[in-house]
């Protein structure tokens, strides 16, 4: 198959970037994206020149680290995948593809396609511990969770941090990411504990990092990999009023 | 304590749902009076009703509840909407990013700017004279006077369509900015806020379209 290229590149955080058109050929629709990118990158080293800077780890869906702004929509056409999961069969052979790193205020451009989203790390980090005992694991039975309530804890859980619900609002609202976090704490009896400090902690690290507010318009939850609800985003407002309140 | 509910992004989000049912609520309450206006009687009831409006000191003070509503609703939109622009400076080249998403949820702070505008110029029209200065017509006979205007009738009608498109979003999401959200109700609110949208602003709009067209039967 063959494509036409507009990649962003971008030397620094500083650097003003813009987009470069690269034409590439003989890419098998069985190609992963990322795979796409190594042909290219291959290319342009043999060339002497300066390859695309992307981020990648376990190529499988799990680890969280791609993510690109592919045809104007985070992670590329098809849903409930991250870019490493998007295969080059979904594109039309000479198709022209976008390719732009997440942009938000909260996620500064490092190069290239690669930006900094170390500001989640560090709502994760207000958020603090949970009161459990570290060590040999508990006895299975000791503390009853209903299956229903430890399924939705763990539909939260599967957020693996990439970013795409910020990529994607207009806003460029964390919601749906602090969202999972504190859904899939605040329902497990485990992290009912410190449950009102960390809403209100996580929330107010959220604004300081300077992503946008949410407008319930529900892109998030189309764009997100692991497909986490809006539903979550309430169970943060309803944290967030019982925190305040009581 | 209290101070805290409203702090913060979800805060701002928790006002504007509360002062926006609040302001839902208030569109009930004005439609079901200025139905009178359709009463065919030469406005005697509606006058009425308008003397009572101005007069009784319950109204006043709910009056006064609804301009800190109403303010609160506008600088509280105003703030998210700067603090929404600034958490993203650069723009993606191509942007998609709203394919799933609705047209009335991408555009409130639009169809709330024009309905506000609206708002000032319907105030302009009938308040202001009424309320402020003595005017020497009844209530009835400027409601006729303006809205046999036909591009004033025409303002009214286009400021009814964006209002549907403000509400065809605020009133169920008003619900899910205050975590009132679950897998049996909330359908139910979605279709509650789809008929609250249409029929609320409707029933405003057909009170112009009435005296514009009636001026020409006779």
């Amino acid at each position: 198959m063959k494509f036409t290229l507009k990649i962003w590149r971008q030397a620094g955080p500083q650097d003003l970037g813009k987009l470069e058109t690269h034409s590439i050929d003989g890419i098998s629709p069985h190609m992963s994206f990322l795979e796409m990118l190594d042909v290219l990158n291959e290319r342009l080293i043999r060339e002497g020149k300066e390859p695309v800077a992307f981020e990648s780890d376990c190529r499988e869906g799990i680890c969280g680290a791609c993510g690109l702004f592919i045809n104007g929509r985070a992670h590329g056409p098809e849903e409930g995948i991250t870019t490493c999961q998007l295969h080059m069969r979904s594109f039309k052979d000479g198709d022209v593809i976008y390719i732009e790193p997440w942009r938000a205020k909260a996620f500064p451009v490092i190069k290239d396609l690669i930006v900094d989203r170390s500001a989640f790390d560090r709502i994760m980090r207000s958020g603090g511990y949970i009161s459990v005992n570290t060590g040999s694991a508990p006895e299975a039975n000791s503390t009853p969770v209903p299956k229903e309530v430890a399924e939705e804890a763990f539909d939260a859980a599967t957020c693996i941090g990439c970013g795409a619900c910020v990529a994607t609002c207009k806003n460029a609202s964390a919601m749906l990411f602090v969202a999972a976090k504190v859904s899939h704490l605040a329902l497990l009896p485990q992290g009912k504990v410190e449950r009102k400090q960390r809403v209100a902690r996580m929330l107010q690290t959220m604004d300081t990092e300077g992503f946008g507010a949410c407008t319930n318009t529900g892109a998030c939850e189309a764009e997100c990999p692991k497909k986490i609800s809006i539903s979550h985003i309430a169970r943060l407002n309803r944290e967030h009023i019982l925190s305040s309140l009581t | 304590m209290m101070a805290k509910l409203f702090q913060g992004s979800v805060g701002k989000k928790i006002s504007m749902s509360l002062t926006g049912l609040f302001l839902c609520l208030f569109l009930v309450v004005h439609l079901s009076g200025n139905l009178l206006l359709l009463k065919n009687d030469g406005g005697v009831a509606f006058n009425q009703y308008s003397e009572f409006m101005s007069t009784n000191p319950l109204i006043r003070i709910s009056e006064i509840i609804l301009a800190a509503a109403f303010l609160v609703h506008i600088i509280t939109a105003i703030l998210l909407s700067l603090q929404n622009q600034e958490a993203r400076p650069d723009r993606y080249v191509l942007d998609r990013s709203y394919v799933h998403t609705s047209f009335a949820s991408r555009t409130m702070i639009y169809t709330g700017s024009l309905v506000f505008i609206f708002l000032v110029i319907h105030l302009k029209t009938f308040f202001v004279p009424h309320r402020l200065f003595h005017s020497e017509q009844t209530m009835y006979q400027t409601v006729k006077l303006a809205f046999e205007n036909p591009f004033y009738t025409g303002f009214y009608v286009v400021a009814m369509v964006l209002l549907t498109l403000h509400l065809w979003h605020g009133f169920q999401s008003a619900f899910q900015s205050l975590g009132l959200r679950h897998r049996r109700y909330t359908p139910l609110i979605e279709k509650l806020g789809m008929g609250f949208s249409i029929l609320i602003p409707l029933g405003f709009g057909l009170i112009p379209l009435y005296f514009f067209f009636r001026q020409f039967l006779k």
